[in-house]
């Protein structure tokens, strides 16, 4: 991996300059990309470490040097986002927007951009320098000339088959993702075709690493996401190959409640978190269904008492503390009908505003504070879905302040009881942690941040 | 699993016997399924032990390798079993309709629809479980490239006239088995666990006898006791009363019976080889013969039993009517039927060992895109599917209280009534969650605009109200009116297009090779 940019440890001594560790990265990614020779550039970007201001600003450079740009996102959302994000950095650059013709294809707050043109034919759209869509869409363009460049955002979370649908349209292209999160999947067996380098159920960036061994990878270094007590646990859980850091020192974040402790549960566990960026909110050891009613109204609790209490968020960005309101938390859970229950308790709580998803939605994702149901709480067994070293990344790595665990006793027994079992596919590489190792990481990391309770 | 399967499973375990899962049969049944029971031997993949296979659930043809691993008896074996199968599929070639199919025109590049065979009925294979189905892929891949001696008069081993072909055939259904709600291959397992709920684990349940048990148990006796005895009890020789559905054979009975019988075979053949004058052969040709025969009952009657349990769970799902949309579901089954008869009369090469990048993606898409659609059709032709997804959020039946004309406001306004909704289920709607009803079968949409103080939800319903001011008559549900929403699309829109297999991209290694494929190499493990 000679390639790989500086994954930013501290060196010989010298103390360690997130801004310039991970400058130097973006200017490595970008030199790649504008001048390599290489068809394709891939990007590692662990949680928070600048994904999206690279993918503007790698955007911006390639129109600035007059090369056609297609951009591949992977929903809705994050097209819009990106053409609001473009238009933010540079608003007199004309920029396409492709999308579906179902009614409301796009967010309404493009249409006050007079810059960007919206069309659901590619046709429409030719000769502008910027062409935004998601892969979905993007399969459905035929007869174009192909773009210049690509650049393919959350390329971890594409799946390969969705890549051989769009691939033709474009000559070289910027691969820019997190090989943390979620692997993409299939709703049918794919197991057939497990082991071939191009297995259409497994990741875009596997497919075209496995037939382009060469292409230039690089790695951003600095998380500026998580804050100095989480950057360790998740980079050392999740990615103990390739570290990363936090971009900030462990003072530059505060979390503070206007309101005392009451002495609850919930209220201990929200101390423990603001003191140390972690809490674990235990509840008794019990087998239950998903939607554990203990553990969801637990969960609501805890919201409702972070709301309460008058929270406010000291950081590098403010020069003020900051009131923590309902759109700066989120609740992340496994399933859907956990978020369901979740959503219906905090509502009974009089919560609204509060976001609760999946982990699958909240991928890509950045709160003040989250509040976690592990997805192993109250469960008999551990499924590969509930191992899946993705989920748990995400779930742990969405806030810049904190983040609270809620779940049942005993689930580091219920690990060594259920290691994992999945058939060993020739031809597929092992991928390293395993959701079983990185889920007793994280477990341990957690149990210093316990509190007990019993509702 | 749901939680409504979770619930039927649980009230299996109280009562003792199976629960039903469905009110209607959600497979197709062929009136005259060819039923093929296979044994594999232990040890040895790939070589088959013996076979019962047949349409008449009365005569079943017996196939039987008295040793495993002499390559000619393997031969002879997959030589019969052409002869009894290729029959069978053949039986179904000729009989077509007229149908239309579009395709893109060379000259113009234009879709145009040109007239087509579509083969009236397609052969159906059932084999017990998905072992058995997996060794259907098993035999078509060993098949399908060997050659013959017509195709290469040099090859060392040839193959019997027909025995590629049917590689070809199993190789077929070995794939389209794969394709959810598909009923060219079915096994009796995945029947009898679609329809019915037992009080075992789902690992239990690939165990035919015992699942037959929970769904049949005879009278007087629990399913559990039953399933029970069909999985330990044993005769006074210590042998399975109720052996495995196979491929794979008991242990006991391998020891116990099978190796001296087989033993038995091979003396009766050496001797036979060594025999000195004409009379002494004769004798020894009647021992071979009786050891031949022996091997024959002893597979029969590890096989009886199991190709009995599938016709019984053939007869078990026949009592069920065939949901509304399994006939279209069919109907895609004989479209791949036709199309591997078309490609076979056409003198394609066999299918590839490993699929390309674009056919595996295309695959999958298409597998994926099944599976959405049969989970809606499920739905929409039985309440208790329905009810199901009910329970899990994603549908809900509710009655209209109250309906508000309103349009859209354009130069030509369009309706979009809101409907006030009443419904004790507990949907997972959202702001602008669309839902989906069924309006003469075709699906109608709204979506969800708000709740109410008194918890009814409003709707505002999008399309199939014709072109004018006013809705079309019926278009519109009336107040009073009982109607099952569902949150999931009950259509599935055509996937997006993907390349030529010969524009393969850069990014998944460029076209794959076109060059034909070589015969499968003769290895040490096939000269024994």
């Amino acid at each position: 991996m000679t390639l790989m940019s500086d994954p930013g440890r501290r060196t010989g001594g010298e103390p360690f300059d997130p801004g310039a560790a991970a400058a130097r990265a973006t200017g490595a990614i970008l030199a790649d990309t504008l001048r390599g020779e290489a068809r394709g550039v891939v990007v590692d970007s662990p949680p928070g470490a600048g994904k999206s201001t690279l993918v503007v600003r790698a955007a911006l450079e390639l129109a600035a040097a007059g090369r056609s740009l297609m951009v591949v996102a992977q929903t809705n959302a994050q097209v819009d986002d990106l053409v609001l994000r473009l238009a933010e950095k540079q608003p007199e650059l004309p920029v396409g927007r492709l999308h579906s013709s179902d009614a409301d294809p796009y967010d309404p707050a493009l249409n006050e951009l007079e810059q960007v043109r919206k069309s659901a034919k590619a046709g429409d759209l030719a000769g502008l320098p910027v062409v935004i869509s998601t892969a979905a869409k993007w399969a459905h363009v035929r007869n174009v000339d192909p773009w210049e460049h690509a650049i393919v955002d959350e390329a971890y979370q594409m799946r390969s088959d969705a890549l051989l649908a769009v691939a033709g349209l474009f000559e070289r292209a910027l691969f820019v993702g997190d090989p943390g999160q979620l692997d993409p999947f299939s709703v049918v067996g794919a197991d057939q075709w497990a082991g071939l380098s191009y297995d259409p159920s497994a990741s875009a960036v596997s497919t075209l690493l496995a037939h382009n061994p060469e292409l230039p990878q690089h790695r951003l270094p600095v998380s500026w996401r998580l804050p100095a007590s989480a950057a360790p646990l998740v980079s050392g859980a999740f990615y103990p190959y390739t570290p990363f850091r936090s971009g900030t020192g462990a003072g530059d974040r505060r979390l503070s409640f206007g309101v005392p402790s009451d002495g609850s549960g919930p209220d201990r566990v929200l101390d423990e978190a603001a003191e140390s960026g972690w809490g674990l909110l235990e509840l008794p050891a019990r087998r239950t269904p998903r939607t554990d009613p203990e553990a969801v109204r637990a969960v609501a609790l805890v919201v409702r008492r972070l709301l309460d209490r008058g929270g406010a968020a000291v950081s590098e960005r403010e020069p003020g503390p900051v009131p923590l309101t309902p759109g700066r938390i989120a609740v992340g859970t496994a399933h859907r009908d956990q978020a369901a229950a979740v959503r219906a308790a905090l509502a009974e709580l009089g919560v609204s505003g509060v976001t609760v998803d999946t982990a699958n939605r909240l991928q890509g994702r950045e709160y003040d504070v989250t509040v976690v149901l592990h997805p192993l709480s109250g469960r008999p067994d551990a499924t590969a879905f509930h191992l899946e070293t993705g989920r748990l990344c995400v779930l742990a790595s969405r806030h810049r302040h904190a983040c609270v665990v809620v779940c049942r006793a005993g689930v580091a027994e219920l690990l060594d009881e259920h290691p994992s079992t999945e058939p060993v596919q020739l031809g597929v590489t092992v991928k390293f942690p395993d959701g079983w190792e990185a889920n007793h990481t994280v477990l341990a990391h957690l149990a210093e941040h316990r509190v007990p309770w019993r509702p | 699993m749901s939680l409504i399967g979770t619930l039927a499973r649980l009230e299996a375990v109280e009562s003792g016997h199976a629960q039903p899962l469905a009110t209607v049969r959600h497979r197709h049944l062929s009136d005259r399924p060819l039923v093929l029971v296979p044994l594999t031997t232990a040890g040895e993949a790939g070589a088959p032990l013996g076979a019962l296979v047949g349409t008449d659930p009365e005569r079943p043809r017996l196939l039987a390798v008295p040793q495993p691993r002499d390559r000619e008896l393997r031969f002879g074996f997959l030589a019969e079993l052409a002869d009894a199968v290729l029959p069978y599929l053949e039986g179904y070639v000729s009989e077509v309709e007229p149908a239309e199919q579009s395709a893109t025109d060379p000259e113009t590049g234009k879709k145009v629809k040109v007239e087509v065979e579509l083969c009236a009925d397609a052969p159906q294979l059932i084999v017990p479980s998905r072992a058995g189905a997996e060794y259907v892929r098993l035999l078509g891949r060993s098949m399908r490239f060997r050659r013959t001696a017509e195709q290469d008069p040099e090859t060392p081993f040839p193959a019997p006239p027909r025995v590629p072909l049917l590689g070809r055939w199993l190789t077929h259904y070995g794939e389209r088995g794969r394709v959810p709600g598909s009923a060219l291959l079915l096994t009796a397992t995945e029947l009898l666990g679609r329809h019915w709920a037992t009080g075992q684990s789902s690992l239990e349940d690939q165990h035919l006898g015992a699942l037959l048990a929970w769904v049949d148990a005879p009278a007087g006796e629990t399913g559990a006791a039953a399933a029970l005895r069909a999985e330990l009890d044993r005769d006074d020789e210590g042998q399975l009363r109720c052996p495995p559905a196979g491929p794979a054979t008991d242990p006991a009975f391998d020891n116990k019976l099978l190796a001296p019988a087989v033993e038995r075979y091979d003396r009766a053949r050496q001797l036979l080889a060594e025999a000195a004058d004409g009379e002494a052969a004769d004798r020894l040709l009647g021992e071979l013969h009786g050891a031949e025969e022996a091997v024959r009952r002893l597979l029969l009657s590890q096989l009886r039993p199991t190709w009995d349990a599938v016709w019984r769970t053939v007869g078990l799902l026949r009592e069920l009517a065939p949901g509304a949309r399994v006939a279209e579901r069919w109907t895609r089954d004989r479209w791949s039927f036709t199309g591997h008869r078309d490609r076979v009369a056409a003198g394609e090469p066999p299918q590839p060992r490993r699929d390309d990048a674009v056919t595996a993606a295309r695959k999958l898409a298409a597998r994926e895109s099944a599976q959405a659609q049969l989970e809606a059709q499920e739905a929409l032709d039985d309440p208790l599917v329905m009810a199901g997804r009910r329970l899990a959020g994603e549908a809900f039946a509710a009655q209209v209280v109250e309906v508000t004309m309103a349009w859209t406001e354009s130069k030509r306004p369009s309706p979009r009534p809101l409907l006030t909704v009443r419904t004790d289920d507990t949907p997972h709607l959202a702001e602008r969650v669309k839902v989906f009803r069924s309006l003469d079968g075709k699906p109608q949409s709204a979506e969800f605009v708000r709740y109410e103080e008194d918890g009814s939800a409003v709707l505002r319903l999008l399309d199939r109200m014709g072109r004018a001011r006013e809705p079309a008559e019926g278009s519109v549900p009336e107040k009073g009116d009982l109607i099952t929403w569902t949150l999931f699309e009950h259509e599935q829109r055509t996937g997006a297009g993907l390349p030529e297999p010969e524009d393969t991209p850069w990014t998944h290694g460029g076209p794959p090779r076109t060059d034909p494929e070589s015969p499968d190499p003769v290895t040490p493990e096939d000269l024994l």
